[in-house]
């Protein structure tokens, strides 16, 4: 047993209303710059949809994550380490910029200096890239917000596949949606260090966070196709690979992510897993797909197991580290209560961030008659969102884990209600589904009350004893200057453009 | 002339040389976050996939080909049986070949960079003088095969080989007068192909030293450890 702690997150997807605060605190922070505009390392999707870039999910496609040879051997989906390099000179699973979007500004100035004129000055939209005009606007960052474009275009999700008579869910009293907050998954078995050519992508040993060392990237743009979540964007200024830092500055602070923060739906958790890296390559392999899930299960290590803290100390990992994995709001919810499940297993990359799948629909449509009852639980197959599409975006198909966290949240609110309103303690519903009282009320403390100490439980990370802090002292950390500086003229031997200016002149406008 | 042909042929390569080796590593010091392909694959791939691949393929062969076919002593050469006519019939063959190859990829490539509103937007000059000066020295080389087919005998081929090989060896004027006599199209050659060891640390040209051929004996996996 080889003990590994990792951060890992967990996003309740019941709660989130799509208000997308964490997309734009994420990009003020990390991707304001040229190069990076049309790179989001966190955005909302609404679902069903393609999604952004044009269907991720879709690794026909993008052929993004591991494959399973016959031999029970993994290797990267778009081809072991020959194939790839064979395809160096030109990557044939590479998004484009328009998978993404062209990346556009408006004419704001142009408010200000608009000449008199019968009609109301405009702010034209002008590309980021070209300084060129666009005309027409055709794709977005967000183009298929609250169930935008047709639905024989959003059909196409991938999440789709084998769900019955999936064209009835373009009928207006058919249709159903749930938002999809994305970041980067942090993997256990990421595939994008596994694509990297120059090995400039590394996952830290200590927290788990994956990282583009950006003076070792070369650009051979293999992490982008290699990510089946599609989560490293190329910088087409800088020509090196930039993907979610997991806010690590912050984390080995002891705060949480700038998404997880600001969140207002207070929907993110954030906490310590601990996980048996002897096992990586073992549950990442295995034959059935719907086995990946509870393989993973499997793997995540039990913080208060006496053996398992001798094991994390014989390892190094600090006692704050394991006092914060036991109090870790993500193992509670992924280990403990079951609620929380992986975005798409079958990658077999082992994501880390995790998600409550969306239950609110139910409810109402209980109300009106219209569902068949099991106790007080309702018959869950009858919900507006189709099992078999939350089962294809978070447990590989398997449909018996997603009923099975559905049913809990539900028996939680039937539980908290009879206590409450009709002050009973209806026990006969949590038989039901297998919890306790203890473990309904902390369910309710963390799911529903959701203080911030109890969603963001992140031990520093010591780094001051670590590292010779002295050596840091006015230091710029990562700059695109020479150093600290900038530089003092334009002029660069090198050749690299300047990463701090911007070099797309405003379109003027006679 | 002389003296001309003594600075180009027998002093310029070695500052050239020197550039080469001192700015790389300078570069590769101080300025790491700038050493990269530079690839534009993000905002038009069609044409980069039809062209790269060509210019790619075409230009390693032809590099190989260079370093092999100039720098192997005329000896070596004769002890597997091969005289030097015929060492001349397979060195036009074979670039004759991939510079065609090459020369198909590289004008996708030109028209790519100079056409493609998005491509020119985001180019630096230094890309364009790069694909400039590459096609110049390529249609140049190609010419040297018209050059070469006037007199099959291979006798042009050993003078430069002999240049190639005593400025290896610090014979400077060994190699002057080596280079002294032959064709103005094979000197123009000679001398972009040293300018091109002069561009490499200031250009996208860095990333032929860093091929990942490491990689293929990596594990999948790479983790950090905190020191």
């Amino acid at each position: 047993m080889k003990v590994r702690a990792q951060i890992g997150m967990v996003l309740n997807l019941d709660k989130c209303i799509g208000c997308h605060t964490c997309s734009i605190t994420c990009k003020n922070v990390w991707t304001s710059r040229e190069g990076v505009e049309y790179a989001w390392f966190n955005n909302v999707e609404t679902k069903p949809g393609i999604g952004y870039p044009k269907e991720w999910e879709n690794q026909d496609k993008y052929n993004g994550g591991w494959k399973r040879n016959k031999n029970g051997s993994l290797e990267p989906r778009q081809g072991n380490r020959r194939r790839l390099l064979a395809n160096i000179f030109a990557n044939p699973d590479l998004p484009e910029i328009d998978d993404y979007y062209e990346p556009f500004d408006f004419d704001y100035q142009h408010l200000h200096n608009a000449p008199d004129s019968k009609h109301q000055p405009v702010a034209r939209p002008r590309s980021l890239i070209t300084g060129q005009r666009m005309e027409k606007i055709n794709w977005g960052p967000n183009w298929e917000e609250i169930l935008g474009t047709e639905f024989s275009e959003r059909k196409k999700d991938k999440n789709f596949d084998e769900v019955v008579q999936k064209d009835i869910y373009g009928q207006f009293e058919k249709t159903f949606m749930m938002y999809l907050p994305r970041l980067c998954e942090h993997c256990i078995n990421p595939a994008c260090v596994a694509s990297c050519p120059s090995g400039a992508i590394y996952k830290r040993e200590e927290d788990g966070i994956v990282l583009i060392d950006q003076d070792k990237c070369r650009g051979w743009r293999m992490c982008v196709s290699g990510c089946p979540y599609k989560k490293i964007y190329y910088n087409w200024k800088s020509g090196k690979s930039e993907k979610c830092i997991f806010c690590f500055p912050r984390i080995e602070a002891g705060q949480p992510t700038v998404c997880a923060e600001t969140c207002v739906g207070r929907i993110r958790y954030l906490g310590v897993l601990l996980y048996d890296a002897d096992r990586v390559e073992e549950v990442a392999s295995v034959p059935n797909e719907h086995d990946l899930y509870p393989a993973q299960l499997s793997m995540f290590l039990d913080p208060s197991d006496p053996e398992v803290i001798a094991a994390a100390r014989a390892e190094g990992i600090p006692d704050s580290w394991l006092e914060s994995a036991r109090q870790s709001p993500v193992y509670k919810m992924a280990v403990d209560w079951k609620v929380a499940l992986p975005l798409h297993p079958e990658y077999r990359t082992l994501p880390m961030v995790w998600y409550v799948p969306p239950l609110s629909p139910i409810q109402t449509a209980v109300k009106a008659g219209h569902i068949g009852m099991n106790g007080v639980i309702p018959d869950l197959k009858s919900q507006r969102i189709p099992m078999r599409y939350l089962a294809n975006l978070l447990t590989a198909g398997d449909e018996r884990p997603v009923i099975h966290a559905l049913e809990r949240m539900i028996a939680m609110r039937a539980f908290k209600r009879a206590q409450q309103v009709e002050g009973v303690e209806d026990l006969a519903v949590l038989k039901q589904v297998g919890l306790t009282v203890n473990q309904v009320e902390e369910m309710y403390r963390y799911m529903a009350i959701a203080n911030y100490e109890d969603r963001f439980v992140i031990p520093t990370s010591h780094k001051a004893y670590a590292a010779n802090a002295y050596d840091m002292k006015s230091g710029c950390g990562f700059s695109f200057g020479n150093g600290c500086s900038d530089g003092g003229n334009s002029v660069n031997l090198f050749g690299n453009k300047k990463q701090t200016v911007r070099q797309i002149i405003p379109v003027e406008i006679k | 002339m002389s003296y001309l042909n003594t600075l180009f042929f027998g002093i310029y390569p070695y500052i050239a040389f020197a550039i080469f080796i001192v700015g790389s590593i300078v570069r590769y010091d101080r300025e790491q976050y700038t050493w990269k392909t530079g690839s534009s694959q993000l905002l038009e791939s069609k044409d980069l996939k039809r062209g790269s691949r060509a210019f790619h393929i075409g230009i390693i062969a032809i590099l190989l080909g260079h370093f092999v076919g100039l720098l192997t002593p005329a000896e070596v050469w004769h002890l597997f049986g091969i005289e030097a006519s015929d060492k001349q019939l397979i060195a036009i063959t074979a670039g004759g070949i991939f510079g065609l190859i090459c020369l198909y990829g590289l004008t996708i490539l030109i028209k790519r960079r100079l056409n493609n509103p998005r491509i020119k937007a985001t180019s630096s000059n230094m890309d364009i003088a790069i694909l400039m000066v590459l096609y110049v020295q390529l249609v140049l080389g190609l010419i040297t095969i018209i050059v070469s087919l006037g007199h099959l005998d291979g006798s042009e081929m050993l003078l430069l080989m002999s240049w190639a090989q005593n400025v290896v060896t610090f014979d400077i004027s060994e190699a002057t007068a080596s280079i002294a006599d032959v064709n103005i199209i094979f000197k123009l050659h000679i001398f972009l192909g040293m300018s091109l060891f002069v561009l490499f640390p200031f250009s996208r040209l860095v990333h032929i030293a860093s091929v990942p051929v490491q990689y293929l004996s990596r594990n999948y996996q790479v983790v950090r450890v905190k020191r």
